[in-house]
């Protein structure tokens, strides 16, 4: 039992709040946000110097073999910086599929450009009528002699502006909702009868819509078996989710220590606020939320690479749900201990707030997979769940990190 | 990271756990599974029971006949006894009087309280509160006045848990009046067949008899049962609340009422619909479900500190408190809202007899929801006992947040 950060974690994670220091501080972050492409080339490219865009990516693609504790590490530091630039959809999320689905071939030409920051991806599974249900996909995928030409529409594709190529959800058989007959392509973000529609988020990041209108693909565009693509997807949300709650994790600490320092600096009554016991419960509430939360991420990344699915998704599923409410907490108690100054778009504050409440809502919200867990407890018809540590414990290997 | 235990520390588990399977009557079992408080005879038979096997006090030192377990150990041996239903070692005796003896008690009374302690032969309660003194406790005003070879002792202690039973009392006494608040104050080992002390029953709102009013009238206490300095028992007090925090999280408890409530909810009420089906019951099981997972892990986090940088729990342990005490309160009223209209029932002779009154009620309660319902008024002492829920507050603010 050690819940401690290995000394190359440490030495990790101190490169990593050097890099926020030096390249992403609030005001740079801010003029990263407001170009038009809201990401940024250059942190990219320092990211990728320094290793961590090949961190979790396999040794034998030209990655650093990195586990879920690591990916961890870092998502907290991105999110303490508000990181606007696509790590989650390109190493996290995509790099995923591609390592659990495609083809020899497939993975070695794009792992190792991805590991130099020479390729981004944006998964665009998700579609407007399926809310959070990844098996309800419309989006048609036929056979038109040896290619594939892919029909339909997706809904708030993440980073999908920035991806060189996006992982497409498609439609080989079946109903609208129905788990089989669902396949994953690989489709170049330029490619004829792609038309991408960006926005800015909530947060400051980028998205888009996505219609394919006669989207021709060649045959090695099919990522994993044909009509298996549901199973993927679902095993590499897992991670994904894992590191939301990581990067939750860090913007509900980076939001504790603001409160708490203008707990101590902000006075009326001729005395600092902080001595008022209502914000002072108030504030022992949201470190106790943050506490919670870190012990389920840690069950969540420690679990990121579990091979036992059902148990990974019922980790996965709890772990959203309580980081998710701990989020909402934390983010609009605030907002309300900041009074007037947690309104004002100059004050780093509402960019937390407003990044841990789009957290939440991305890859379903604390409702939906509280839902899940609720459901897994039907399911399991009243029998104990999972022990978090005694039977269903989990080593996260050792494993090579980045120089610091 | 690291959330796995030793191959050491797996195999203590399993001794443990053949030690409970072999070692645990199946008649001390009983009210574990009834959701009751077990009788004193239970818990003194189980000490003894654990005393012969070397186990009496795991955490104590060897040098005072404890096992020398680490916190780890000690959490698994805990968890190990809860979720097999024995009855729980006496708090008062174990964890909170025997640590000050062992700091700062005489060698004598080193030698004469710690082993009557260990063979359960000693009952120990605490004299704490007092009327005018709860969160506030440093305002006690029962005074100890010396007078050639003893103190004499006069004033009132109050919600005192279980002296009814108690061989000996430890209290908190005002030795000097004049001090400030904090400094006057001493602590006392008090035989609780002195002449001058009487015990008086405070019934609580589920009808049972936990906690009593215990009045000191003249109490002549020999100068030897003062522990350590005189004046300097705030010390020695605060201590002994840093070690009764060690098992705040309450986790193998919450567990196993966690189980037992989702095996009910599966299968009430007999010949229904069961109350897992129901989804809004469900959620809020589920919540509590996700509570407890998350309060597990926070507290392994806590213990693993712990044992790394030996020392006992500071202030994050009322994180444990405020969490694991609410977790308590939340799964006896999920269990009486399970029960529905089932939990209306009140029989008056079911607190004396400790609440094994199942055969009287057979064709209506289920084998375990004797003690549901006042379990639940019962349980909502957690928040209040042990520093409320509002002090622990106060401290997560001043000693973590420096507020």
């Amino acid at each position: 039992m050690d819940f401690r950060y290995s000394d190359e974690q440490l030495a990790l994670q101190d490169t990593l709040q050097r890099f926020s220091a030096r390249s992403y501080t609030f005001e740079q972050r801010r003029a990263i946000s407001r170009t038009p492409q809201g990401h940024s080339a250059a942190a990219w490219r320092e990211l990728a110097d320094l290793g961590v865009l090949a961190l979790p990516l396999t040794e034998e693609h030209g990655g650093l073999g990195g586990n879920g504790v690591d990916v961890m590490l870092v998502m907290e530091q991105f999110g303490r910086a508000l990181l606007l630039e696509p790590y989650l959809s390109t190493v996290v999320f995509g790099a995923s599929l591609l390592q659990a689905g495609g083809a020899p071939a497939l993975r070695q030409e794009l792992l190792p450009r991805i590991a130099a920051g020479e390729v981004k991806l944006a998964v665009a599974a998700y579609e407007a009528a399926g809310r959070y249900r990844l098996q309800h996909i419309e989006c048609r995928a036929q056979r038109h002699g040896s290619r594939w030409r892919l029909e339909g529409r997706k809904a708030v594709v993440l980073d999908a502006p920035a991806a060189d190529y996006l992982i497409v959800a498609a439609r080989v058989s079946g109903a609208s909702a129905s788990p089989r007959g669902i396949s994953l392509f690989l489709v170049a973000r330029d490619r004829t009868g792609v038309t991408v529609v960006p926005y800015a988020t909530q947060s400051g990041g980028r998205a888009a819509d996505v219609e394919l209108k006669g989207v021709e693909l060649e045959p090695a565009a099919l990522i994993g078996a044909e009509g298996q693509g549901l199973p993927l997807l679902e095993r590499a949300l897992q991670p994904t989710l894992a590191a939301l709650c990581a990067e939750a994790l860090g913007v509900i600490g980076a939001l504790n220590e603001a409160t708490l320092e203008h707990l101590k600096s902000r006075r009326q009554f001729g005395v600092p606020i902080g001595t008022f016991q209502a914000l002072q419960h108030r504030m022992a509430d949201m470190y106790i939320a943050a506490e919670q939360a870190r012990s389920m991420t840690i069950l969540a990344a420690v679990h990121a690479q579990d091979v036992d699915l059902a148990r990974q998704r019922r980790i996965m599923s709890a772990a959203k749900a309580y980081v998710g409410r701990a989020a909402r907490f934390v983010g609009q108690q605030a907002v309300q201990l900041h009074g007037g100054m947690g309104l004002v778009d100059d004050v780093p504050v509402s960019h937390y707030f407003k990044r841990l409440t789009m957290i939440d809502l991305t890859y379903g919200d604390a409702a939906y997979h509280f839902g899940c867990c609720s459901d897994s407890l039907a399911a399991s018809g009243g029998a104990p769940g999972i022990s978090a540590a005694a039977d269903g414990g989990v080593r996260s290997d050792h494993h090579r990190s980045p120089a610091a | 990271m690291d959330l796995t235990y030793t191959k050491d520390e797996e195999a203590f588990r399993a001794e443990v756990r053949a030690f409970l399977e072999s070692e645990l009557p199946p008649e001390l079992r009983g009210h574990a599974q009834l959701e009751a408080r077990a009788p004193q005879e239970a818990l003194r038979r189980w000490q003894r029971i654990l005393h012969r096997r070397g186990w009496g006090a795991g955490m104590w030192p060897q040098r005072f006949g404890g096992a020398g377990w680490s916190v780890v150990q000690q959490y698994i041996f805990e968890e190990e006894c809860a979720l097999a239903g024995a009855p729980p070692q006496l708090p008062f005796s174990i964890r909170m009087v025997a640590p000050v003896l062992m700091t700062f008690g005489s060698p004598a009374q080193q030698e004469y309280f710690l082993p009557k302690i260990l063979s359960g032969e000693h009952w120990w309660c605490q004299g704490y509160s007092e009327p005018g003194a709860g969160s506030d406790l440093a305002s006690l005003r029962t005074s100890a006045q010396r007078q050639g070879d003893h103190y004499r002792v006069n004033g009132q202690k109050t919600w005192n848990t279980l002296g009814q039973y108690a061989d000996w009392i430890f209290c908190l006494v005002r030795t000097d009046s004049t001090a400030r608040a904090q400094q006057g104050i001493s602590f006392l080992l008090i035989d609780m067949k002195s002449p001058g002390i009487e015990v008086r029953p405070i019934v609580t709102l589920d009808g049972g008899h936990e906690i009593n009013d215990i009045f000191f009238a003249d109490v002549e206490v020999p100068l030897g049962n003062l522990v350590g300095e005189e004046n300097r028992g705030w010390t020695y007090a605060k201590f002994l609340l840093g070690h009764e925090r060690t098992n705040n999280a309450a986790i193998g408890q919450c567990k196993r009422q966690l189980a037992a409530l989702k095996r009910l909810a599966a299968s009430y009420p007999p010949g229904g619909t069961p109350l897992l089906g129901d989804r809004r019951f469900r959620d809020e099981l589920t919540a509590v479900e996700l509570e407890v997972q998350a309060l597990e892990i926070t507290n392994l986090r806590v213990l693993s500190a712990l044992a790394r940088e030996g020392r006992s729990p500071g202030p994050e342990a009322s994180l444990l408190k405020i969490k694991g005490s609410e977790i308590l309160q939340q799964l006896a009223e999920l269990k009486m809202h399970l029960l529905g209209h089932d939990a209306l029932p009140y029989l008056r002779e079911a607190p004396e007899a400790d609440w094994s009154i199942a055969p009287l009620m057979e064709s209506h309660y289920p084998p375990s929801a004797a003690a549901l319902s006042g379990q639940y008024f019962n349980q909502r002492k957690t928040t209040i006992y042990a520093g409320s829920n509002e002090i622990q507050r106060n401290i997560i603010a001043k000693a973590i947040l420096g507020l």
